[in-house]
C-alpha cells in the first residue's frame, strides 16, 4: 500500500495543565477528503497548527509522504508540498488577488527570490496563477486587492493560493465559517471538484458539509480522538452522539 | 593594589548597574504593559538632576531638595503623558518612536536654554560626605554606598509592589497579557497611568541621586537611555527581575571592561596597541555581551512570564 | 487557454499618474537647480541640497526596510558612519582611489549589516528597535575609541576621493551631479527591487509574515537580505558625504543622526520611496533655515515632529493624497 498522506503517531501538546493535544494518532491517504470535527475547544486548530510547523508539539511524530516533518520550520513544510489555510483568513491584503496568488508560484519556481525583473509582470508566475484563480472562480476580482474582497472570494483565494503550491495536502481550517449561504455552496462545489487531486484535511463545524464531502471522518474531543473512519459509521457511534449531545450529527 | 582597585572597581560596578535598574524598572515596565517604546523616559533621568540642582541650591537642603524635584519630575511626567504620550498607545512603534525622539531634540535644548550648555553638579550632602575605610588603603566614598543602598530599598520595594500587592499582580499580568487584563474590566488607562508615573519617578530619583557625582549636562539621559535599553533587551522585556540581573551585567561589566581591558591586553599585546585596541574594545563590550545574550536567548535572560 | 484571454481581458489598473510622474518631476526639478545658481540663487544652495541628495541616499536605503520591509531600524546612521570612515581612514592613509575605497566600504558595510541584522531579526518589535540603537551606538563608541584616527574630535581630510586618478569631486557642480546620478541610481534600483520577485516576498512579509512563511520562504533570510542591501547603500551614501564635507566624526553615526533619517522617511512617506526623497531634501532644508536663524533651532524642530506625529499620517505624501481625495470626493 502507498505511504500514507500525512500520519500523526502519538502527536501530544500541552498549555500549561492543559492537553491540549493527548496523543493523536491520525493517518491520512493519498487523495482522500479527511475531515476532522469535534466541539469547540477540542484542539483542531492547535492540531493544525501542529501539521503546518507554527506550533511545536510536545511529543509524537508527522510522517508527511513517509518522511518524518516534526522538526521542520513551516517554510520548508510549505515547500514540501504542505499546504494550508487559515480560520481566519490570511491573505496578503494590500496585494492584488492575482499577486497572493502569485506569491505561492514564485515559492515553487526556479528563483522564488530573484531580484531586478518586475515581478508583477512575469508571464512565468503570472500564467500559473491565473489558471489557479480561474480554478476557484476569482478571475473576475484577479486585480482587486486581497483586503477588499468579500470574506467568500477571500476563503477561495487562499484555496487558490494552497494549489499554486503543488499540494501534497491541503490543511483546511473552517473555509466555511462565517461564509454566507450561497458562498458556502460554491466553496463546497469548489472542494468537491478538487477531491482526489490531493489529500486534504477538512475542519469544520457545517456538518452537512463535512457528511457531503469527507471520505473519512475523525471525531477530536478534548485533544484526544474519540472515533475515525467513514462517516456513516461515525455518525452512528454512541461516543460521538454522547460528545454531541444535543447537537445535530 | 590590585585587588583594592578590583574591590573599588567592583563597588563602582555595583553602584553603576543600579542606577541603570532604577532608570531601566520604569521602562520595562511600560514596554511590557503597553508595548509603548518611550526614548523620552532618559528626559526624566535628565530632569531629575537639573530639578535636583535648582531645588538642592534653592532650598540649601540636599533631602528637601531631592524631594522637591522628585515631585517637579513626577509633575512634568504627568503632562507629558497627558499632552503626548497618551495619543500615542494606540499607534505603530513607528510613530512613538519619532514623537518621543522629537521630545528629546526638544528637552535637552530647552535645558540647554535654561541651565546652560555648561555641566552643573550638586554638592554631596554634609551627612553622607567622607569615605568608609574598607581595609588597609582602601576607601569608598560614603554617598556612594548611600546610592547603592537607596537603590537596593527602591528595588526590594519594587519587589514587593510587584510581587506582593494587587496592582502588582495586575501589572505583571498586563505585562505578559495585556488584552487578557482589559477584558478582566480593569481600566487599562488607569493602570498605565500608575506605571507611568511609577517609572517616571524612578528614573526622576535615579538622576537626582545621581547628580551629586556625575556631571548634571544636556543630553546626559541618551546615555543612560541607551544603556537601558541594553539592560532590557538582556533581561527579557517586561521583567523586573530581568531588568535587575541585566542592569548589573551592564554595570559591572561596562565598569570592569574600561579599568581593567588594557591590563589584560597587555599580557599578550604592545602597551601602545593594547591601549588603543582596549579603549574600542571595552566602549563595545556590552554591545557584544548584548548580541551574545539574545543569540542563545532571543527573548533575554529571564523573559516574564507566559510572553511569547 | 481561456485563463490566457481572460487575464488579457481583464487588464491591471494603471498606476495613477502622479504616483508615476513624481519622482521624474522631483529628479528633474534637481537636475535644473544648478541653472538656478547660474541665473542668481546663492552658491550655498548648491552645496546644501548636494548634502541633502546625499542624505536622501541614506533615507531611500532606510525606507527599503522601514517602509517596505516593516523593520523599524534605530541604528542606520552607523552604515552612513562606516561609509565615511572608510572614505577617511583610506584618503588618510594614501589611498585615494574610488574604486579601491568603494568596493572596501561596501562590503564592510555588507558584513556589519549581515552580523548586527542576524542577531536583531532573531526579536520583533520593540525589542528590533533597541537592539539595532544598540548596535549604531556600539559603532558609534568604536569611531570614538579610534584614537588613530582622530578619536572623538573626528579626522579632517586633505584630499578626496579620485576615479582612475582624476579628481572628480573637486568641482562643485560636477559633484552635485554626481550626487544626483548616485541618487538616481539607488532610487532605480531600489524601485527595481520593490518590484522584483524578492520585493513581493518582502512587501508580503511585512503585512503578513505567518501566511509568507506557510507560502514557503524563510521570511527572516528575505529580511537580512534587504538589511544587507540597504546597509551597503547607505554605506555608499557616507562615502559621498566624507568626500563633500572633507571630514568624518563619530557624530556621522549618532543615534539622533538614526532618529533625523527615520523622521525624514516617516516624513516623506513611508514606503514610496521617493517620499524619503522628498523627506530628505525637506529636513535637510528646513534644518539649514531654521538653524540660521536660531541656534536654539532643535526646540523648534521637536516640537515639531511630535506635532507631525500626532497629526498627520502618512507623512507629505499621504497628505498630498488626503487633500487630492477631498478635492475628488
Amino acid at each position: 500500500m502507498a505511504e500514507p498522506a500525512l500520519a500523526l503517531k502519538g502527536l501530544a501538546k500541552s498549555f500549561g495543565a492543559l492537553k491540549v493535544t493527548d496523543g493523536v494518532d491520525l493517518s491520512i491517504a493519498p487523495g482522500e477528503l479527511h475531515a476532522l470535527i469535534g466541539p469547540n475547544g477540542a484542539g483542531k486548530t492547535t492540531l493544525v497548527h501542529q501539521i503546518s510547523g507554527t506550533l511545536r508539539p510536545d511529543s509524537g511524530a508527522i510522517l508527511f509522504g513517509g518522511t518524518d516533518i516534526t522538526h521542520l520550520p513551516p517554510q520548508k513544510r510549505a515547500r514540501a508540498g504542505l499546504a494550508r489555510t487559515f480560520q481566519i483568513t490570511s491573505t496578503i491584503a494590500s496585494l492584488s488577488a492575482l499577486e497572493n496568488v502569485a506569491l505561492g508560484v514564485q515559492a515553487h519556481s526556479a528563483h522564488p527570490l530573484s531580484f531586478f525583473r518586475d515581478a508583477a509582470r512575469d508571464e512565468a508566475l503570472n500564467a500559473p496563477a491565473w489558471e489557479a484563480l480561474e480554478a476557484v472562480g476569482l478571475t473576475e476580482r484577479a486585480h482587486a486587492p486581497a483586503g477588499s474582497l468579500s470574506h467568500g472570494e477571500k476563503r477561495a483565494l487562499e484555496i487558490a493560493m494552497a494549489l499554486t503550491l503543488k499540494p501534497k495536502l491541503i490543511l483546511l481550517d473552517e473555509p466555511l465559517a462565517g461564509v454566507g449561504h450561497e458562498e458556502g455552496e460554491r466553496l463546497i462545489a469548489l472542494l468537491k471538484s478538487l477531491k482526489g487531486r490531493f489529500a486534504m484535511l477538512l475542519v469544520e463545524h457545517d456538518m452537512s458539509a463535512v457528511f457531503a464531502l469527507a471520505d473519512r471522518v475523525t471525531v477530536l474531543v478534548y485533544g484526544g480522538v474519540i472515533a475515525s473512519g467513514e462517516p456513516a459509521a461515525v455518525r452512528a457511534d454512541p461516543a460521538v452522539r454522547q460528545a454531541y449531545l444535543g447537537e445535530e450529527v | 593594589m590590585t585587588t583594592s582597585l578590583l574591590i573599588v572597581q567592583l563597588l563602582n560596578g555595583l553602584q553603576f548597574g543600579i542606577l541603570l535598574f532604577l532608570v531601566a524598572a520604569g521602562l520595562t515596565l511600560v514596554f511590557g504593559v503597553m508595548d509603548f517604546i518611550n526614548l523620552a523616559h532618559g528626559v526624566q533621568y535628565m530632569l531629575g538632576a537639573y530639578l535636583a540642582v535648582t531645588f538642592v541650591g534653592l532650598t540649601g537642603s540636599f533631602m528637601l531638595g531631592l524631594a522637591l524635584a522628585l515631585a517637579a519630575a513626577l509633575l512634568l511626567g504627568l503632562v507629558l503623558e497627558f499632552l503626548v504620550f497618551r495619543h500615542l498607545y494606540e499607534r505603530e512603534h513607528l510613530d512613538q518612536v519619532l514623537a518621543t525622539f522629537g521630545l528629546i531634540l526638544l528637552f535637552n535644548q530647552a535645558v540647554k536654554m535654561i541651565w546652560g550648555a555648561a555641566p552643573l553638579s550638586v554638592p554631596v550632602p554634609e551627612f553622607l560626605s567622607g569615605n568608609v575605610r574598607l581595609m588597609d588603603g582602601i576607601l569608598y566614598p560614603v554617598y556612594r554606598f548611600a546610592l547603592i543602598g537607596a537603590g537596593l530599598g527602591v528595588g526590594a520595594l519594587l519587589w514587593f509592589v510587584v510581587e506582593k500587592t494587587r496592582t502588582g499582580m495586575l501589572l505583571r499580568a498586563g505585562a505578559s497579557n495585556a488584552p487578557m487584563v482589559s477584558a478582566l474590566g480593569i481600566d487599562i488607562r488607569k493602570l498605565f497611568m500608575i506605571v507611568f508615573a511609577f517609572g517616571t519617578m524612578l528614573a526622576g530619583f535615579a538622576g537626582a541621586m545621581a547628580a551629586p557625582i556625575l556631571s548634571v549636562e544636556p543630553g546626559m539621559g541618551d546615555t543612560v537611555l541607551i544603556l537601558a535599553f541594553v539592560v532590557i533587551v538582556v533581561g527579557g522585556i517586561g521583567s523586573i527581575r530581568g531588568a535587575f540581573v541585566g542592569a548589573l551585567i551592564v554595570g559591572l561589566v561596562d565598569t570592569l571592561g574600561r579599568s581593567f581591558m588594557n591590563d589584560l591586553l597587555r599580557l599578550f599585546m604592545a602597551p601602545a596597541s593594547a591601549r588603543a585596541t582596549g579603549a574600542a574594545l571595552s566602549s563595545m563590550l556590552i554591545y557584544l555581551v548584548m548580541a551574545a545574550v539574545l543569540f542563545v536567548r532571543p527573548e533575554g535572560l529571564l523573559p516574564a512570564k507566559g510572553r511569547s | 487557454m481561456s485563463a490566457v484571454t481572460t487575464s488579457a481581458a481583464i487588464a491591471r489598473p494603471a498606476l495613477p499618474a502622479a504616483r508615476r510622474l513624481a519622482p521624474l518631476v522631483i529628479l528633474g526639478l534637481l537636475a535644473l537647480l544648478p541653472l538656478a545658481t547660474a541665473l542668481g540663487l546663492p552658491a550655498h544652495w548648491l552645496t546644501l541640497v548636494t548634502r541633502a541628495m546625499i542624505f536622501a541616499v541614506a533615507a531611500l536605503s532606510l525606507d527599503l526596510i522601514l517602509g517596505v520591509g516593516g523593520l523599524v531600524s534605530f541604528g542606520h546612521a552607523a552604515f552612513i558612519g562606516i561609509g565615511a570612515y572608510g572614505a577617511g581612514i583610506l584618503i588618510t592613509e594614501g589611498q585615494t582611489e574610488l574604486l579601491v575605497a568603494l568596493p572596501a566600504i561596501l562590503l564592510v558595510c555588507a558584513a556589519f549589516a549581515a552580523v548586527t541584522g542576524y542577531v536583531s531579526l532573531r526579536t520583533r518589535g520593540v525589542a528590533f528597535i533597541m537592539i539595532t540603537l544598540a548596535f549604531g551606538q556600539m559603532a558609534f563608541y568604536f569611531a570614538q575609541a579610534l584614537s588613530a584616527y582622530g578619536g572623538d574630535d573626528g579626522l579632517t581630510l586633505y584630499e578626496k576621493s579620485t576615479l582612475l586618478g582624476r579628481e572628480i569631486f573637486a568641482n562643485r557642480t560636477g559633484f552635485y551631479y554626481i550626487a544626483l546620478g548616485t541618487l538616481a541610481f539607488c532610487y532605480w534600483l531600489a524601485r527595481r527591487l520593490v518590484a522584483s520577485r524578492f520585493g513581493r516576498v518582502l512587501r508580503a512579509a511585512r503585512e503578513n509574515a505567518v501566511r509568507v512563511t506557510v507560502t514557503g520562504y524563510d521570511v527572516d533570510h528575505v529580511r537580512l537580505g534587504a538589511y544587507v542591501i540597504s546597509g551597503m547603500m547607505a554605506g555608499l551614501s557616507g562615502f559621498l558625504l566624507a568626500n563633500q564635507t572633507d571630514f568624518v566624526s563619530p557624530a556621522f553615526m549618532s543615534w539622533q543622526r538614526s532618529g533625523e533619517l527615520i523622521f525624514m522617511v516617516v516624513l516623506g512617506g513611508v514606503g514610496s520611496l521617493h517620499g524619503a526623497i522628498v523627506g530628505a531634501l525637506a529636513f535637510l532644508i528646513a534644518e539649514d533655515v531654521l538653524s540660521a536663524w536660531t541656534q536654539n533651532w532643535k526646540a523648534i524642530f521637536g516640537p515639531l515632529i511630535v506635532l507631525f506625529v500626532l497629526f498627520t499620517q502618512g507623512g507629505i505624501a499621504g497628505l498630498m493624497t488626503k487633500l487630492r481625495g477631498r478635492r475628488d470626493g
